[in-house]
C-alpha cells in the first residue's frame, strides 16, 4: 500500500534534519494559518490557484521563487558554517547531511529559484512588452506554473519525510545509481527535475509561439523590446534544451527503477554518456538564467538613462548568437574526462567564441549610459553592480575554457567561485532589478528605494566577500563540496566566506523588509499612470495593475520604443472613439489538479507505490482529455464594461502631472533632474 | 503568417488562433524529435555494448520489423484519408478511416509487444545489457508514442461522433495528424538505425 | 500548416507519397536481407533511402514546401534539424573519441 515509506523516513536521527523538518512543516501550517486570519480562501481560490492570467501565473511564480530562494539561501549558509568550523574536526554537520545540503542548493537554486523567476519575469512582461493580451496558451500556463510547484514541493517534502539526493546537483552515475544510492534521495532529486522539466518545455513551447504569433500590428521582430529579444532566445532555449534534461532523467530512472543499464559500472553501461547528455541541457540552461537578465538589465538602462538602448541591432544579433552557441559548447562541463586534444581544443575555442557575443553588450549598455541623464534608480545598481562583477567572472570563465588551465581547476572552488560569479550578477542581481522595475506594473505601487538600495549594498559586498576567498582557495588545491578538512591555511578564507554569507543574508533579509515597508507605505508610492519611470516600451502603456485583457485598443507600432514614440506623438493615453468586446479564457482548477497529480505521481514513484502511480497518470491524462472536449472555454468582455474601465483610467491619468517627454514639440528638454512621477 | 510585419494581435481571430495551436504543435514535435535524436545517438553509443549477451543478430528478425513497418506506414496513408474526408466534410468517413488508422495503429503495438515479450522470455530484457537497454529505451518510446496516439484517435472518433466537424475538432485532428505521420518518420529512423544494421 | 491551399492535401499526392515510400522502404529492406554488396554498402544504401524517405514523408504526409508552409515552421523545423545534428554528431563524436582514448 505505501510502498517502501514507513514510519522511519521521518528524521528523527538527527536535531539539524528535524529542525528544518519544523521549520518546512511550520512554514506551511503558517502559510494555511494566514489564509484563514484574512479569510482569504475565496480569492486564493478564485483569483490565483485557478487563474490562467498570465500577469498573475507571473506573480506566483516569483512568490515561489521568493521563498525557494530563502531555503536555497540556509543550505548555502549552512555550508559556509560548517566549513568555517570543521578545519580539523567533523564541524556540526555530518557527512551524510552536508552532501544533501550541496545537492539540494544546487538544485532548489536552478531549477525551483532561478526557474521560476526567469518564467515569472517572462509571463508579467512579454505579453504586455508585445501587445498581447494573453499568452498563446493560457491553460498551458497554468498546467505550467504547477508542474513546477510540485517539482519544488518534492525538493521540500523529502525534508521531512525520507532524504535528499546526496549526489550533488548534476547528479553523476555511477554513484547516483542504485547500487551506490539505494535511498530515496536520488529518486526525490530525480522526480523534481522530470516534473518541473516537463513544465519548462511547456512554458518553452507556450513563449515562442506568443511572442512569433501574438505581437501587435506594426512590431516586427526588429522593433520588439530587448526583453522580449531576449525571452525568445530563453523560450527557444527552454524548448530544445529540456529534452535532453528529461531523456537523460528518464534513463537514470529507468536504471535505478527497473535495473537498466544505461550508466551502470557493468553489464555494458556507459556513465559517461550521462555526463554527455547532461550538459547538452546544462550549458544551454546557463543561458536560460542569465538571457533573461541581461533583458532586464538593456530595459533599465534604457529607462534610466532617458535613452535608446545603444546598439539594439547588435545586441539582438549578439542575443541570437548566444542562444545558438551555447547549443555548441557542452563538453568544457567535462574537459577532464579524457577526450582527446581535438575534442577538447573544439569545444574550449567554441567556448572562447561566446565571450565575444557577451562583450558586445556590455559595450552597449556602457554606450546607452555615456550621456545619458542618468537616474540613480536601485535598478542601476543592481545593473552596474552586475556589469563590473560580471566581467570578473567572464574573465575566470575565459581562463577554464583553456582546457590544460581546467585540468587543474576542475572541481576546485575556482570553479564554484567562477560559476556563482555568472550566476549571481549575471542571473539573480537582473531577477532583482527586474523585481525592482515592474513591480508598480504587477501590484500598483513602487518598491521602496532606500531598502532596495540597502539590499543591494549588502548583497554585492556580501557576494565578494563571499565568493573572491573561493578563488584563491581554488588556487591553493581546495577541491568543492568538502565537508572537513586539515588544512590551517585555509580556514581564514572560509572564515572570511562565512562573514561574506552573513552580509548576502543581510541583503536577502533587507528585500523583506523592502516588501514589508512598500506594502505599508503603498498609499505614498502609488503609480496611478502606469508609467511610474518614464518607460519606453509597451508594458507602460497599461495600467498598473493592469486590466485582464491589458490592452483595451491593441495599439499599432511604429518604431523601437514603441511607447515613448506614441507619448512623443502625444498618442499615450488618446481615448478611442469605441471599445470592443474582449474574449478572454476562463480560470480552470485543471492546471492545478494536474500538477498537484504530478506532484502525487512522483511521490508515488519515489516510494514504490505503484498503483498510486497508475492512478495518478489516469487522472492527469483525463484531465487532458476533459480539457481537450471543452469548447466553450471563453467568456466576453462586453464593450460597455471595457469602456468603463479605460475612462475612469483615464480620469485619473489626467489629473497627474505628464513625464517630460526627450523629443516631444511641446516640453522643453529636461534638465537631468528626476522627472515626476518618479520620485 | 510570415514573421515580418504581420503580427496580428489586434484582430486574432478563431481562424488564426487555430494557426497559433497548429503551430505550437508543430514545435513541440520538434521537440520531441529531439528526445527521439538523444535516444538515437544514446543507441548508437552503447550498440556493441552487450556484455557476453545475446547481439542484434541473435535477436532481430527483418520479416516481423517489414510487417511492423508495412502497418504503420500503411496508417499514415489511412489517416491521410481521414484528413482528406475531414476536408470535404464527411464525417462518417473521417470516424471510418479514424477507426482503420487505429486498429493499424493497436496492430502495430500488438506486434512490438509480442517481440518484446519474446525477448523477455528469451533473457534478452532490457535489465541484460546496455545494447538492450538503449534498445527497448528507443522503441519502446516510438511504441508509448503510438500507444498515446492510438488513445487519441479514439478520442477524436468519440469527438466527431458527438460535435461533428467543428472548426476546433477539425484543429485538433489536424494536429493529431501530424503526431501520426511524425511517428512514422521516427519509424523510418528505428528500422534504419536499429533493425536493418542489426542483421548485417 | 496553413488549410489555405489544397498543395498536397490531394488523393493522388497520398497515393504517390504512400507508393514512393513503399519503394524507399523496399529498397533497404531487399538490401539488407539479400546481402548483395558489402556492409558498408548496404550501410549507404540505408542511409540514403532513409534520408529520401524522410523528406518525402515531410512533403506528401506533413505538407511541408517552401509555398504554403508558415516560414515560422519551417524555421522551427530548420533548427531542430541543425540541433539534431549537433546533439547526435556531438554525442558521436565525444563518446567514440573517448571509447578510443580507453581502448
Amino acid at each position: 500500500m505505501f510502498g517502501i515509506l514507513t514510519i522511519d523516513a521521518l528524521p528523527f536521527y538527527s536535531w539539524v534534519a528535524m529542525t528544518g523538518a519544523g521549520v518546512t512543516v511550520l512554514g506551511g501550517a503558517g502559510a494555511l494559518a494566514l489564509v484563514a486570519w484574512f479569510n482569504f480562501w475565496k480569492p486564493l481560490w478564485n483569483d490565483w490557484l485557478t487563474s490562467v492570467d498570465h500577469k498573475r501565473i507571473g506573480v506566483m511564480y516569483i512568490i515561489l521563487a521568493l521563498i525557494m530562494l530563502v531555503r536555497g539561501f540556509v543550505d548555502a549558509i549552512m555550508m559556509r558554517m560548517q566549513q568555517a568550523f570543521a578545519m580539523g574536526n567533523e564541524g556540526y554537520l555530518p557527512p551524510d547531511h552536508f552532501d544533501q545540503i550541496f545537492s539540494s542548493h544546487g538544485t532548489i537554486m536552478i531549477f525551483f529559484m532561478a526557474m521560476p523567476f526567469v518564467s515569472g519575469l517572462i509571463n508579467i512582461v512579454v505579453p504586455q512588452q508585445i501587445g498581447a493580451r494573453d499568452v498563446a496558451f493560457p491553460f498551458m500556463n497554468s498546467v505550467s506554473l504547477w508542474l513546477t510547484a510540485s517539482g519544488a514541493g518534492l525538493v521540500l517534502v523529502s525534508l521531512v519525510i525520507g532524504k535528499f539526493s546526496t549526489a550533488g546537483w548534476t547528479g553523476y552515475p555511477p554513484y547516483s545509481g542504485i547500487e551506490y544510492s539505494p535511498g530515496v534521495g536520488v529518486d526525490y532529486w530525480l522526480w523534481a527535475l522530470l516534473v518541473s522539466g516537463v513544465g519548462s518545455t511547456m512554458t518553452g513551447i507556450n513563449f515562442i509561439v506568443t511572442i512569433l504569433r501574438l505581437r501587435a500590428p506594426g512590431m516586427t521582430l526588429m522593433k520588439m523590446p530587448m526583453f522580449s529579444w531576449t525571452s525568445l532566445v530563453v523560450a527557444l532555449l527552454m524548448a530544445f534544451a529540456f529534452p535532453a534534461l528529461t531523456v537523460v532523467a528518464v534513463m537514470l530512472g529507468l536504471d535505478r527503477i527497473f535495473g537498466m543499464h544505461f550508466f551502470t559500472n557493468g553489464d555494458g553501461g556507459n556513465m559517461m554518456n550521462f555526463i554527455n547528455l547532461l550538459w547538452i541541457w546544462g550549458h544551454p540552461e546557463v543561458y536560460i538564467l542569465i538571457l533573461p537578465a541581461f533583458g532586464v538589465y538593456s530595459e533599465v538602462v534604457a529607462t534610466f538613462s532617458q535613452k535608446r538602448l545603444f546598439g539594439y541591432e547588435s545586441l539582438v544579433y549578439a542575443t541570437a548568437a548566444i542562444g545558438f552557441l551555447s547549443f555548441t559548447v557542452w563538453l568544457h562541463h567535462f574537459f577532464t574526462m579524457g577526450s582527446s586534444a581535438s575534442v577538447n581544443a573544439f569545444f574550449g575555442i567554441a567556448t572562447m567564441i561566446i565571450a565575444v557575443p557577451t562583450g558586445v553588450k556590455v559595450f552597449d549598455w556602457l554606450f546607452t549610459m555615456y550621456r545619458g541623464r542618468i537616474i540613480m534608480h536601485s535598478t542601476m545598481y543592481w545593473t552596474i553592480g552586475f556589469i563590473v562583477t560580471f566581467v570578473i567572472g567572464g574573465v575566470t570563465g575565459v581562463l577554464l575554457a583553456l582546457p590544460p588551465a581546467d585540468y587543474l581547476m576542475h572541481n576546485s572552488t575556482f570553479l564554484v567561485a567562477h560559476f556563482h560569479n555568472m550566476l549571481i550578477p549575471g542571473a539573480l542581481f537582473g531577477y532583482f532589478a527586474g523585481m525592482n522595475y515592474w513591480f508598480p506594473k504587477a501590484f500598483g505601487f513602487k518598491l521602496d528605494e532606500k531598502w532596495g538600495k540597502r539590499s543591494f549594498w549588502f548583497w554585492i559586498s556580501g557576494f565578494y566577500c563571499a565568493f573572491m576567498p573561493l578563488y584563491v582557495l581554488g588556487f591553493l588545491g581546495m577541491s568543492r563540496r568538502m565537508e572537513h578538512y586539515d588544512v590551517p591555511e585555509w580556514q581564514p578564507y572560509l572564515i572570511f566566506a562565512a562573514f561574506g554569507a552573513v552580509l548576502v543574508m543581510i541583503g536577502l533579509i533587507c528585500i523583506g523588509v523592502q516588501l514589508w515597508v512598500s506594502v505599508r507605505d503603498r498609499a505614498k508610492n502609488m503609480d496611478l499612470t502606469g508609467d511610474p519611470w518614464n518607460g519606453r516600451t509597451l508594458e507602460w502603456a497599461t495600467a498598473s495593475p493592469p486590466a485582464v485583457y491589458n490592452f483595451a485598443i491593441v495599439p499599432t507600432v511604429e518604431e523601437i520604443d514603441a511607447f515613448h514614440d506614441m507619448k512623443k506623438r502625444g498618442l499615450a493615453y488618446a481615448a478611442s472613439e469605441r471599445y470592443e468586446d474582449i474574449e478572454m479564457p476562463d480560470n480552470t482548477p485543471l492546471g492545478l489538479i494536474i500538477g498537484g497529480f504530478g506532484f502525487v505521481l512522483g511521490f508515488a514513484m519515489i516510494w514504490h507505490m505503484w498503483w498510486l502511480a497508475v492512478v495518478s497518470l489516469v487522472v492527469v491524462v483525463a484531465c487532458l482529455i476533459i480539457k481537450s472536449s471543452n469548447d466553450d472555454d471563453e467568456h466576453i468582455i462586453p464593450a460597455a464594461d471595457v469602456e468603463a474601465i479605460e475612462k475612469e483610467r483615464l480620469k485619473i491619468i489626467a489629473s497627474q502631472p505628464p513625464h517630460p517627454v526627450i523629443g516631444a514639440s511641446e516640453t522643453p528638454v529636461p534638465d537631468g533632474s528626476p522627472v515626476p512621477g518618479s520620485a | 503568417m510570415s514573421l515580418e510585419a504581420t503580427a496580428h494581435g489586434a484582430v486574432h481571430g478563431e481562424e488564426s488562433k487555430y494557426e497559433d495551436r497548429e503551430f505550437g504543435f508543430w514545435v513541440y514535435l520538434m521537440t520531441d524529435s529531439l528526445i527521439f535524436a538523444l535516444a538515437f545517438a544514446t543507441y548508437v553509443v552503447m550498440i556493441e555494448n552487450y556484455s557476453d549477451g545475446p547481439t542484434q543478430k541473435d535477436l532481430f528478425s527483418l520479416g516481423h520489423t517489414a510487417g511492423e513497418t508495412f502497418l504503420l506506414l500503411t496508417s499514415t496513408l489511412t489517416f491521410g484519408f481521414a484528413s482528406l474526408a475531414m476536408r470535404a466534410g464527411q464525417a462518417t468517413r473521417v470516424m471510418l478511416w479514424l477507426a482503420v488508422t487505429m486498429i493499424l495503429g493497436v496492430g502495430f503495438v500488438g506486434m512490438e509487444l509480442a517481440e518484446f515479450s519474446g525477448m523477455i522470455a528469451a533473457g534478452a530484457g532490457p535489465d541484460r545489457s546496455g545494447m538492450l537497454t538503449a534498445f527497448f529505451t528507443l522503441v519502446g518510446t516510438h511504441g508509448v508514442h503510438v500507444t498515446l496516439g492510438s488513445l487519441g484517435i479514439f478520442v477524436m472518433i468519440c469527438q466527431v461522433a458527438v460535435k461533428g466537424l467543428t472548426p476546433p475538432v477539425r484543429s485538433r485532428l489536424t494536429r493529431l495528424a501530424m503526431f501520426w505521420h511524425f511517428l512514422d518518420i521516427v519509424w523510418i529512423g528505428i528500422f534504419s538505425v536499429v533493425y536493418l544494421p542489426g542483421v548485417l | 500548416m496553413s488549410n489555405s491551399n489544397a498543395g498536397t492535401h490531394t488523393l493522388s499526392s497520398y497515393l504517390t507519397g504512400y507508393v514512393v515510400a513503399l519503394v524507399l522502404t523496399a529498397i533497404p529492406f531487399a538490401f539488407a536481407w539479400a546481402g548483395w554488396f558489402s556492409v558498408r554498402t548496404t550501410l549507404l544504401v540505408v542511409a540514403v533511402t532513409a534520408i529520401v524517405q524522410v523528406v518525402v514523408h515531410l512533403v506528401y504526409f506533413l505538407h511541408i514546401n517552401y509555398r504554403t508552409t508558415a516560414k515560422e515552421n519551417l524555421l522551427a523545423l530548420a533548427f531542430a534539424g541543425v540541433l539534431i545534428f549537433l546533439m547526435i554528431g556531438g554525442t558521436l563524436w565525444i563518446m567514440f573519441d573517448l571509447h578510443y582514448q580507453m581502448l
